[in-house]
């Protein structure tokens, strides 16, 4: 047992640093959830894309450097330090590429990843609808057989980044006659302007339209867009979330630079007297490195063929925890400034602690609630009895 | 890279267990609570026949070499099965003489680290800034005190004040008694000797929260109310969902902490595994309802080991403002 980084590792290392220090943009981008940043933030993902940085795990062909799970962790610990910017193609690599690495075809691999991997197409998830949320297999969105095809109708809502993004994926009830709600329902991939759809952005908390509702109306779909068999959506959806909540969404790499910073304001802000605030800051401190270390566990099972199961629940509740309390104490540090919209002009940090606390609000919502994530851990680690939800 | 158990340390943690398992602890910690050692010597010569309390005394004195992987699952284990006695005294006084003897002053650790290791003595210790106490100084064979740059073996031990943990006995060490070194080097083997105590402290912590949480699973699923399991009722599973959580993200901490022992990281473990087991208590008082707060029911043995085990050997406060000072 050991933490010791190999000299691969290492080297890889300061190749990251190297380049993020020559390349991180010195003043931040517009929140990526305005049209403006966007567009700054699609600029930047070619950027990382065209040195091969944006997709480091990925193969080769698509992009990538073809890194271990290791290497991959080491890149996002010196990506956040570096203070590089939020991915705005986060949606597609994090929940796409793993569903088509583990179910496409390799023509869907070829046409797709390049362009992901550069920005040239941005990617929305299509999952939530106004009556199935948490009780996502309810789903009744449609997908009908067609020539070469599908016909999608229906509405899906809560749709990160859809009201900039260029296509969409998701699961349509493709059987409505299958027995169960999960049987029967089919995973697609979407262009968010064909024909058909309509998208209507919706503001976040702070206003600023980070997810829309799309209103599908015989949207044609072709079968290269359908990935894996028709009627197999469920089980390939729930490999996603499993990645989601796993180890790609929140990288450790990503609270240890925020952990980092929090000390940094505690010193210069913080009143050492006020040892109330102090134990937050520690519990900034501990929870980040918790987090890294629970991670490089999971990491060094995965390395050795384990898989990511049940146990990725633990990590979303966490991690999504975990975030809101640092925000929540660097705003405390921050005093009355701490209420300063991140568009304010002096909002502190360029307004990175406002429009982080609003961003991590939401973490106990999305990629599945924490309620239905303590359910899983009850049920599947602890082996309590189903329940009513 | 490989941050994970090797099969020889899960092989020994598990043999621990079966070992304490089939030894049943509960007797023999009532029995230490109420002035009967008998007992919980017989536990700790068991111990120390697998190794355990040779693992923080280097190869010279008759030890295993300061294995604090390995010493970190024995405590883990012996928290599981509350094992009753100075387990934490005796790691640390095992780190005071062997860093003394690093230092070059191995008079003490000749004399004392091999019966140490052997099991045949059970050490207890009273290091500066640590309060007036020394755990089960009553049972103990030997009492090392720390007081004005000297380290001396005390000559007695005061009356036995009742703990908070009934199994933990306090007393006083008497003042004056032996004089085993007086020097500069204390400073630095009190230090060391206080980071082993925060490993082991935090290994015992993370137990206790193990064992909190699969009795209170296990009662869960038998009890029923409404004509139905409680723990089926998510305001039930989502405390237990908490614990578990609580757990996995304090076991990596104390792993990186043994294989570090640097002052900061071990300060993250104790406190963290410190916090799991009283939360741990605390669900588990409440989802076990009236019969939990009984003293009869075993529960409570481990009920009321969390909280003291939480603050002794530094405080959640003092932990956390070591994380921070580096």
């Amino acid at each position: 047992m050991d933490l010791d980084p190999t000299p691969d590792q290492e080297a890889f290392r300061a190749e990251a640093r190297d380049w993020l220090a020559a390349h991180v943009p010195s003043t931040p981008l517009p929140s990526l959830e305005t049209a403006a940043g966007f567009a700054a933030h699609r600029e930047w993902e070619a950027r990382l894309s065209a040195d091969r940085w944006s997709v480091v795990s990925w193969p080769e062909e698509y992009g990538g450097r073809g890194v271990d799970i290791f290497r991959w962790l080491v890149f996002e610990e010196e990506y956040f330090a570096a203070g590089g910017p939020g991915r705005v193609s986060q949606n597609g690599i994090n929940l796409l590429a793993p569903t088509l690495f583990d179910h496409g075809t390799p023509e869907q691999r070829a046409r797709i990843l390049p362009d992901m991997a550069s920005g040239a197409t941005i990617w929305a998830q299509a999952w939530s609808e106004p009556e199935a949320g948490s009780d996502l297999a309810s789903l009744r969105s449609k997908a009908v057989r067609t020539q070469g095809g599908w016909l999608l109708s229906g509405q899906k809502t809560w749709s990160s980044r859809a009201a900039f993004a260029d296509r969409a994926f998701g699961i349509f009830r493709s059987d409505p006659a299958a027995a169960k709600p999960h049987q029967g329902l089919t995973y697609l991939m979407f262009d968010l302007r064909a024909p058909g759809v309509g998208v209507r952005p919706v503001g976040r908390l702070d206003g600023k339209p980070a997810f829309a509702e799309l209103f599908l109306d015989d949207v044609f779909v072709p079968d290269e867009d359908v990935i894996g068999e028709p009627g197999a959506g469920w089980r390939i959806a729930m490999s996603t979330t499993g990645n989601e909540r796993g180890l790609m969404l929140r990288s450790p790499g990503r609270f240890l630079a925020s952990a980092a910073r929090l000390v940094e304001l505690w010193r210069t802000a913080g009143d050492p007297a006020d040892t109330a605030l102090r134990d937050r800051v520690a519990d900034a401190v501990i929870g980040a490195r918790a987090y890294q270390l629970f991670t490089s566990a999971g990491a060094s099972r995965f390395a050795e063929g384990g898989a990511i199961g049940a146990e990725s629940s633990l990590n979303k509740v966490f991690w999504s925890q975990y975030d809101i309390a640092l925000h929540e104490c660097a705003l405390d540090l921050l005093g009355p400034y701490g209420e300063l919209s991140d568009d304010a002009e002096e909002a502190p940090g360029h307004g990175s602690w406002a429009e982080g606390h609003v961003f991590a609000l939401a973490g106990p919502i999305y990629a599945g609630t924490n309620e239905i994530q303590r359910d899983i851990i009850a049920e599947r680690l602890l082996g309590l009895p189903k329940g009513r939800r | 890279m490989r941050f994970l158990l090797t099969s020889q340390q899960l092989d020994f943690a598990h043999s621990l267990d079966a070992m304490l398992g089939a030894a049943g602890t509960s007797a023999a910690i009532r029995a230490w609570a109420s002035g009967d050692a008998g007992p919980g010597r017989d536990v700790w010569s068991r111990l120390a026949g697998a190794g355990v309390f040779a693992l923080g005394v280097p190869e010279a004195y008759e030890g295993l070499g300061c294995l604090a992987v390995e010493l970190a699952l024995s405590c883990v284990e012996l928290g599981r099965h509350a094992v009753p006695g100075p387990v934490v005294e005796t790691v640390a006084a095992a780190a005071l003489l062997a860093r003394l003897a690093e230092l070059g002053e191995d008079g003490p650790a000749k004399r004392l680290l091999p019966g140490i290791a052997s099991g045949g003595c059970v050490a207890s210790v009273l290091l500066p800034g640590a309060g007036p106490y020394a755990l089960d100084a009553d049972v103990a064979d030997a009492v090392l005190v720390v007081a004005d740059h000297e380290l001396r073996l005390a000559p007695g031990h005061g009356p036995v004040q009742p703990s908070a943990d009934p199994a933990r006995r306090l007393a006083r060490p008497l003042p004056g008694g032996e004089l085993l070194y007086a020097g500069p080097e204390l400073a630095d083997a009190v230090a060391h000797a206080t980071g082993w105590a925060r490993l082991a402290a935090a290994g015992q912590s993370l137990g206790v929260t193990e064992a909190l949480l699969s009795r209170t699973v296990a009662y869960v699923k038998q009890r029923t109310q409404f004509g139905a399991p409680i723990g089926s009722f998510q305001a039930v599973k989502h405390r237990l969902a908490d614990t578990l959580i609580a757990i996995e993200f304090a076991r990596p901490l104390l792993y990186a902490a043994a294989l570090s022992l640097a002052p900061g990281e071990v300060a993250a473990a104790k406190v963290t595994a410190g916090e799991a087991a009283y939360g741990a208590a605390r669900t588990a008082l409440q989802l076990h309802g009236a019969v939990g707060y009984t003293q009869e029911l075993d529960l409570s043995l481990w009920l009321r080991k969390a909280r003291p085990l939480r603050d002794a050997w530094g405080s959640p406060g003092e932990c956390r403002a070591r994380v921070l000072a580096g």
